[in-house]
């Protein structure tokens, strides 16, 4: 079984390969090929996704065991390729309008995108952690992208501190998983763990520090307190980036972390997850009630969705599994679309963050207000749009684990959630207008929001395709 | 295997550690009680790093010096892989000496970029 077979790796040896070209040809050429190098980065994630879907999808081994690539990992990596694309069409015309448009942006864009390949398809505790970082180190660079502004300097190193903190945590608990089980193999570990009938204490403990330190990184509730800081300093199309795509590879992580070598012991880990869950989705709705801030909205708005997305792990079942993925997926095409918003709000050259700058929205520029009130529409669950269908299958796989406390509860908070949401579209359609916002929206920003619309309102004519495609994916988790 | 069969495998780096704890002991102890102390301001200055090893943390200088500890870190961790992969050479074969290609192919592309983006001038 134990194979060097690198083939299934092939997307992200080409990511890796394209991006160090990337890196030479922009220290080259300097600054003005920074368009050339996110055009570039862009068909890179294009030929990746479609080498991704040129290679066989059958289950097998990589790296003589490091990795793994099954239907689970292939599907999650389409999706991260697509939220790399996402987020590179969203940055482009924003750098240039906030004059930080330098070349290493799209190549930090592409490592982080192949340390989150890697990372859904880790099959051992070292790749997972190297994986990991190999996203993590991109991604505090690019929260201090801007250097000569405080905020994100200190967005930057707030960032770095405690994301250090938690991968200080996630090796303490590997550290302890080693020493209790002498194995860092996800197969090996959960032949290990199956036949005990009482599990040490230190186990449960490296378990714990294991998903502390995870929480971190999806910032569920209560290691969330870097997000807001880190959402409203870091540049915006950064911010769309961090909550359009990692947050999705660290989900996908820790689903087959939980799902296939901690299987054995669920019962260690479901109430972790359970409380993670409750105290995210709570957290998420009530803090963001008061902020006037769009940016550090949307950051407790991504707290509460990543609370939603862990009730499906709660429910350990495959159609939990198949819920998170599909809820994931909806989560990055929605928010896509709102940073697509977010990023227009410029007013006399320079970007405006607070909910009041929407306000008459509807009179200067209706078709922005329209879909933005279709996005918030739909992030707050309302039928027929998308989002609906997220929570829907969310809440249906809580019931059928017969989670009825979580599932109660994920409902009133996102009727408290929809009050913030609807609340933006009440500031766009019935207050004073505030002065327009500058011009037109660039191609790529308008393509990203057409699409991004376009799914949310779409989804409800074929719900079952990417309902069944999300299960057969999430199916992986559970076939071995 | 069980729990405290593997970790009677690491006894010996548990010995080891206390045979070190050990001799270090001794010799900062010896050295106290056995030596001639005459301390004198060049004596307790700081060796070679420019830097009062006891004062106020917070004191300024050149950011510079943290990029080329920066640079400096990648070139020891490569000496740190080249040892050991040159002298399991025969071993490891063909496969072995490709991968380190790869590694040191990888390190060169950061290398080149530090180089053009001039953080090897001091000025």
């Amino acid at each position: 079984m134990m194979a060097f077979d690198l083939v299934p790796l092939f997307p992200e040896l080409f990511l890796a390969v394209t991006g160090m070209a990337h890196l030479i040809i922009g220290v080259w050429r300097g600054n003005h090929s920074t368009h050339f190098i996110f055009w570039a980065s862009a068909a890179t994630y294009v030929a990746a996704a479609l080498i991704l879907m040129g290679v066989s999808w059958g289950d097998a081994i990589v790296l003589n065991g490091m990795f793994k690539f099954d239907n689970f990992a292939g599907f999650m990596k389409l999706i991260i390729l697509l939220g790399l694309l996402a987020s590179a069409a969203l940055s482009v015309k924003y750098l240039d309008d906030e004059g930080v448009s330098r070349f290493e942006y799209p190549v930090l864009m592409t490592f982080a995108g192949i340390g989150m390949m890697l990372m859904v398809s880790a099959n051992n505790l070292l790749a997972l952690y190297m994986a990991l970082e190999l996203q993590s180190l991109s991604l505090y660079v690019l929260a201090a992208f801007r250097r000569g502004s405080l905020q994100s300097a200190e967005a930057g190193v707030k960032y770095f501190s405690l994301g250090a903190l938690s991968s200080g945590m996630i090796l303490f608990g590997i550290s302890l998983i080693y020493g209790y089980t002498g194995t860092l193999d996800y197969g090996t570990l959960s032949a290990t763990l199956l036949p005990m009938q009482s599990i040490p204490v230190g186990i449960t403990f490296g378990l714990v520090f294991l998903l502390a330190g995870l929480a971190f990184k999806i910032s569920a509730v209560p290691f969330h307190m870097w997000t807001p800081d880190v959402y409203q300093g870091a540049p915006t199309s950064v911010t769309a980036f961090f909550a359009i795509v990692p947050k999705i590879a660290a989900m996908g992580l820790i689903m087959r972390l939980l799902f296939e070598p901690f299987a054995p012991v669920s019962g260690q880990w479901d109430q972790i997850v359970w409380f993670l869950s409750a105290a995210s989705m709570m957290v998420g709705a009530f803090a963001a009630i008061v902020q006037e801030n769009i940016k550090r909205l949307l950051a407790y708005s991504s707290i509460g969705n990543m609370g939603y997305a862990l009730i499906g792990i709660a429910a350990v079942s495959s159609t939990g599994a198949g819920a998170v993925v599909l809820y994931l997926l909806i989560y990055l095409i929605m928010t896509s679309g709102v940073f697509a918003v977010v990023l227009s709000m410029r007013r006399n050259g320079k970007a405006v963050e607070n909910i009041s700058d929407l306000a008459g929205l509807s009179q200067t520029q209706p078709m922005l207000a329209y879909t933005m009130a279709i996005l918030m529409f739909s992030m707050s669950g309302i039928p027929p749009m998308a989002g609906f269908f997220g929570k829907l299958v969310i809440f249906q796989a809580a019931v059928d684990a017969q989670m009825y406390v979580l599932a109660v509860l994920g409902v009133v908070t996102s009727v408290v959630a929809a009050y913030y949401y609807l609340r933006i579209i009440k500031v766009m359609f019935f207050d004073t207008p505030a002065p327009a916002f500058d011009g037109a929206l660039p191609f790529a920003r308008r393509a990203v929001l057409t699409l991004s619309v376009v799914f949310v309102l779409g989804f409800v004519l074929r719900p079952s395709l990417a309902i069944v495609i999300a299960k057969n994916a999430a199916g992986a988790l559970f076939a071995g | 295997m069980a729990p405290q069969d593997l970790l009677i495998e690491y006894l010996p780096i548990l010995i080891f550690m206390i045979i070190a704890l050990g001799i270090s002991g001794a010799m900062v102890l010896g050295s106290i009680l056995v030596a001639r102390q005459k301390p004198d301001p060049e004596k307790n200055s700081a060796y070679e790093c420019g830097f009062d090893a006891f004062g106020d943390a917070r004191n300024k200088f050149d950011v510079r010096f943290y990029l080329v500890t920066l640079l400096f870190i990648i070139f020891d961790l490569e000496i740190a892989f080249l040892f050991p992969w040159a002298i399991s050479l025969k071993g490891i074969g063909v496969f072995g000496f490709w991968s380190m290609v790869v590694f040191l192919g990888v390190l060169t592309v950061g290398f080149i970029y530090e180089w053009k983006k001039g953080a090897l001038e001091w000025e």
